[in-house]
């Protein structure tokens, strides 16, 4: 079991990471990386999100849909699952931790339209996950993103410096560092844990 | 048949239960805004230029509805703004001085003595960091490499012959320019101050004279001169006192160096 969990960890932080191996979640990726702080913010909500969302559907998945026969319905399911809760959780912030609720801001509501929430969900489903398995698949993932996002933030900080040509000017170069950063990830790819 | 009926149905009840949770918890965590803010937020000028030190015309907005802040600091919306605001929170306004920005160099291209042919990246910050103070012998003058022009949301600056010029018109006085000066040589001074010795060179005159064509030599001629003893020379620079200026523009006429200007013509 132990094994298990630490091979999904690092399964989904390195090797099978959402953004570089996987391609989820690029929007997010792109648009708030302009800066490490707002990349930290974005990366942390992520986190919570996913982790939150794995949970609650795996439930949903498990107890609802699969016994009536409509797994059929997952996508769908999800979608709302995921909605529903990004806006609960926010209200729930804005009263309870309004500190933590002001540092997410604006990131909690745009990862509603996060693929790489809607991926881990159903992602749990394929792998036939049980309940502790996708919990931490959903978190680890997040704290894949996390460290994909404040790793490119930095990049980008410093490219912003850098002497590049000048037609790659804006967002050319952000794609091209991004295609950088995902080659370095390939290292990862194929290694086996246990 | 039965699965159609079933997946509605499912999908139905959870939209529903999701629907009636979500409602029932923006009650329970419904979070009071004071409705006053939102009311000052619609008199600002809504630029979010920052001029009245506070993050944002929001963060004005919320400090004023909590009190904390006076109703006449949106510079950028003025006397009109501050009344507005006055109104809604059932205070007198206090007096907004319009001020606008006032770079007080004089030395364009070709009349002040270069230090060096500066090339790098254009910034005024960067270029300090060639050599010293400036890529100017004078080390009081715009090194007009355009970081005022850049801060500036409302289109008020340019650089003209090497040196930033204020457009009066556009400029609403946030000081965001005075703000990222590196050399700090930019001032806000109220826009009914007309006149205003455009140098801020203390060396001496003999040095003055050498390094720039317009640079004040105080040599004193506007501080005789002047009928309301508004103007004074101190550390070999004329210095208007704007309480006491009546803006005829005579020492603007009689400088010898042409560096009084005298927006009133």
């Amino acid at each position: 079991m132990l094994t298990n969990i630490i091979s999904i960890s690092l399964g989904a932080i390195l090797i099978n990471n959402f953004i570089f191996s996987q391609f989820l979640g690029c929007c997010p990726f792109l648009g708030c990386s302009n800066k490490v702080d707002t990349a930290v913010g974005m990366g942390l909500a992520v986190v919570f999100v996913m982790g939150l969302a794995s949970a609650i559907c795996w439930v949903i998945d498990q107890y609802i849909l699969v016994p009536l026969g409509l797994a059929f319905l997952q996508t769908l399911a999800f979608i709302l699952v995921i909605a529903a809760l990004v806006q609960f959780v926010e209200m729930f912030l804005k009263k309870m931790v309004p500190s933590l609720y002001s540092a997410l801001g604006i990131y909690l509501p745009l990862i509603t339209t996060n693929c790489a929430v809607l991926g881990v969900v159903l992602l749990n489903v394929q792998n036939n996950y049980n309940f502790i398995e996708s919990l931490v698949y959903g978190i680890t993932g997040g704290v894949g993103f996390l460290l994909a996002i404040v790793l490119f933030a930095s990049v980008r900080e410093r490219v912003e410096f850098a002497d590049y040509p000048e037609c790659f000017e804006g967002f050319s170069i952000c794609l091209v560092s991004a295609a950088l950063v995902a080659l370095a990830f390939m290292g990862f790819s194929g290694m086996k844990i246990f | 048949m039965s699965t159609i009926l079933l997946a509605i149905l499912v999908l139905g009840v959870l939209g529903g239960i999701f629907g009636a949770l979500l409602a029932y918890a923006s009650k329970i965590f419904h979070v009071e805004v004071d409705p006053k803010q939102a009311a000052v937020r619609e008199c600002l000028a809504g630029a979010n230029c920052g001029g009245c030190g506070f993050p944002g015309c929001d963060g004005y907005a919320a400090a004023v509805a909590a009190g904390k802040a006076p109703t006449n600091k949106c510079v950028a919306g003025g006397a009109e703004a501050a009344a507005k605001i006055a109104a809604v929170m059932g205070v007198s306004a206090g007096d907004v001085e319009k001020m606008v920005a006032f770079v007080p160099c004089s030395g364009t291209e070709g009349h002040v003595e270069k230090r060096f042919n500066y090339s790098g990246p254009i910034d005024c910050q960067a270029a300090m960091l060639f050599g010293g103070k400036s890529n100017k012998t004078c080390t009081f003058a715009c090194i007009g490499l355009g970081n005022c022009v850049r801060a500036c949301q409302f289109d008020a600056m340019h650089i003209v012959d090497g040196v930033a010029k204020v457009d009066r018109d556009k400029c609403v006085g946030c000081g965001a320019c005075a703000d990222t000066c590196p050399k700090s040589i930019i001032k806000l001074i109220p826009e009914s101050q007309k006149i205003m010795p455009a140098c801020g060179n203390k060396d001496k005159g003999a040095k003055v004279m050498k390094m720039c064509d317009f640079g004040c030599i105080g040599c004193m001629k506007c501080q005789r001169e002047c009928p309301a003893d508004a103007i004074v020379v101190k550390d070999n620079l004329a210095v208007v006192d704007v309480t006491k200026c009546v803006q005829c523009g005579h020492c603007a006429e009689i400088c010898p160096r042409h560096i009084i200007t005298w927006f009133g013509k």
